[in-house]
């Protein structure tokens, strides 16, 4: 068997060696690719970052150019002023609550739903699961009356609330098949220790999750950062404003003064780039890796 | 049941069956009372939060939309004005709606016909070991964690007429391609499907890349070794065993194309003359705009049907196959 293997081996060798030339093609081929996609996703980045440099005038002049002298003052300005501030603590506020909302039903839930035998366990599942077939979008004007009804209006409740609600599908079909692949005997023994069964989910079984429950804690707290709709509908004054809401009110109100607008978009960026850039592997990994089950 | 769990449970145990006779022997007792009360009591704790949550916010709003759909309502006051199913035919039969309709399918399909072999070309390419590989990954994903807000607002800078955009391209010569992006009727949609495919598409190529590593290197070996040209190992071996990854792309790309919102708000609201309007910005116009939530109601439910609909078809025809696959595991 093995010496046959190895004659072949042997007798394909030329066709290795012809594939040599191609996959160095291939490989140029992937460079300049890898080039293409790191300048059509940069440039715009970059531009919008340099832009806050410059003066409006500067921009309608020359709108390709770079900046000429450097200008701090809409940067500066922006920071010295509480709008900014204000956005980013809602928006930061709004994540950490829906994220933390999401992450503890769903670990509930999802122990209930994996570890505990009851009747209706998996209609119960596959209610949950209805979550993942429509986006939040398809229900923002019947939320918006619900939440209307509900007083919850002008209340950041009412958007970290809604945004857990709709994260809780993907959390639980995450949660549920991990934790049900923690083995019995770990619960067995700690039943024997004179654990309840809610003691192991606390002691034993979320510590040994925590892969899991940080994938889901990203995957809320990214879309909750992120999220335009629901609070478009659910704030009118502008001290609720998240982020999102924030530049884009932003855009419409100095829509004369094209390099503040410029500037107020890099610095919202700047948080999420940030964060990006520090737990990239979590992030990637967390946002695919949800998808793909 | 409690001699269920402890048959089911006991094979496990069988290493340290001594230590635990004692334990097994006090069990009955405690058993009898685990699966009544206990238990119940338990199970609402665990689950009940997360069940009022569910319910109050993701299905009572879809059931009330139904409601509120068969009435003639502006919001205020008693519903009092039924009119059946006047609000559905009032929207299939508004050309508006049906244009927005369209603008989603045509969307849609671009994805498809472009971003997927795209996005597919891409990853084969990316798959390779080059240097930088780490690197291109990260850059290729970044775009998809900003904010659609975000992205729209910068775009909207960018495509000002004589702004940076019309530079560029006349910058590389072809100035004779450049267009009002988003101010000409038979344009807007185009520069918005751009738009979205800079911010979309790194997270699709990401994940094939994924769907890539993980198909195991001896099978394209063993097809090279048995003589077939990369060209064939890609076409007969990688893209059949990548057919999992693509099927859940393109539902995610569907269901993304269905719900477009936030670009099309931010950059035209649906403009001009209604030129890019979507199902969703269709929907936010008349609810909010014009105070029709009866109407609006009626427009939430038929998006929630397409949906909801594609999503079932899609998971029973083309999902059901696949073992890996978080959308699949609904019922097990």
């Amino acid at each position: 068997m093995a010496a046959i293997a190895v004659a072949q081996k042997k007798t394909k060798r030329p066709g290795g060696q012809i594939a040599g030339p191609r996959s160095a093609l291939g490989n140029a081929l992937a460079y300049a690719v890898g080039v293409v996609i790191v300048v059509i996703t940069v440039v715009p980045l970059l531009y919008v970052f340099l832009g806050g440099f410059r003066t409006t005038a500067q921009i309608n002049e020359h709108p390709s150019g770079l900046p000429s002298p450097w200008v701090w003052t809409n940067y500066s300005d922006i920071l010295t002023s509480s709008s900014f501030w204000h956005f980013l603590l809602n928006s930061a506020l709004i994540a950490i609550v829906a994220t933390t909302l999401t992450v503890c039903l769903g670990a509930m839930a999802a122990f209930a739903l994996s570890r505990y035998t009851f009747r209706g366990r998996e209609a119960l599942y596959a209610l949950f699961t209805i979550g993942l077939l429509f986006p939040l979008t398809v229900a923002a004007l019947p939320l918006y009356l619900q939440l209307r009804k509900l007083g919850m209006l002008e209340n950041m409740w009412g958007v970290a609330i809604p945004e857990a609600a709709f994260s809780l599908s993907i959390t639980i079909v995450i949660l549920r098949p991990f934790m049900r692949a923690i083995p019995g005997e770990l619960e067995d023994a700690a039943v024997v220790d004179g654990t309840s069964r809610l003691g192991f989910f606390w002691r034993v079984l979320l510590p040994l999750s925590a892969p899991a429950l940080t994938t889901v804690a990203i995957l809320a707290f990214v879309t909750s950062w992120n999220f335009y709709i629901l609070p478009l509908l659910v704030f009118n004054e502008q001290i609720h404003f998240t982020l999102p809401l924030g530049v884009a009110t932003f855009q419409s109100q100095y829509s004369a003064d094209t390099a503040k607008v410029f500037a107020f978009t890099g610095l919202s960026m700047l948080p999420t780039l940030f964060f990006f850039v520090i737990a990239q592997r979590r992030i990637v990994g967390g946002l695919t890796g949800a998808v793909k089950g | 049941m409690s001699t269920q769990s402890r048959a089911t449970a006991r094979p496990g145990r069988s290493g340290s069956g001594v230590a635990l006779s004692d334990e097994l022997a006090a069990r009955p007792g405690r058993a009898k009372a685990r699966p009544g009360l206990r238990q119940r009591a338990e199970l609402s704790i665990l689950l009940g939060p997360a069940i009022v949550v569910f319910v109050g916010f993701v299905l009572a709003p879809i059931a009330v939309a139904v409601y509120y759909s068969v009435y003639k309502w502006n919001g205020f006051g008693p519903l009092t004005d039924f009119i059946g199913f006047g609000n559905y035919r009032r929207a299939l039969s508004d050309p508006v709606f049906q244009k927005s309709i369209v603008h989603n399918l045509i969307i849609a399909g671009l994805s498809l016909v472009i971003q997927l072999p795209l996005s597919i070309g891409i990853a084969l390419l990316l798959n390779r070991k080059i240097r930088g590989r780490t690197f291109l990954r990260l850059v290729v994903f970044a775009p998809y964690v900003l904010s659609a807000a975000v992205t729209a607002v910068m775009w909207s800078l960018m495509l000002q007429p004589d702004g940076f955009a019309d530079h560029v391209f006349k910058a590389v010569g072809l100035g004779s391609f450049v267009q009002t992006w988003l101010g000409d009727l038979h344009i807007v949609l185009y520069t918005i499907f751009v738009v979205a495919t800079w911010q979309y598409m790194g997270f699709g190529i990401v994940l094939l890349l994924a769907g890539l590593q993980g198909i195991p290197g001896e099978l394209r070996e063993a097809a090279a070794l048995d003589g077939a040209t990369a060209w064939q190992v890609t076409r007969m071996v990688t893209l059949p065993l990548l057919g999992p990854t693509i099927r859940i792309w393109i539902f995610l790309s569907m269901i993304g194309s269905l719900q477009l919102f936030d670009l099309v708000w931010i950059m035209t609201g649906g403009g001009p003359a209604n030129a890019s309007s979507t199902m969703a910005t269709y929907l936010i116009d008349k609810g909010f705009r014009s105070y029709e939530f009866g109407y609006g109601s009626a427009v939430a439910v038929i998006l929630f049907l397409i949906c909801f609909v594609f999503a079932l078809l899609y998971q029973r025809f083309a999902l059901r196959r696949d073992t890996q696959g978080a959308l699949t595991r609904m019922v097990r």
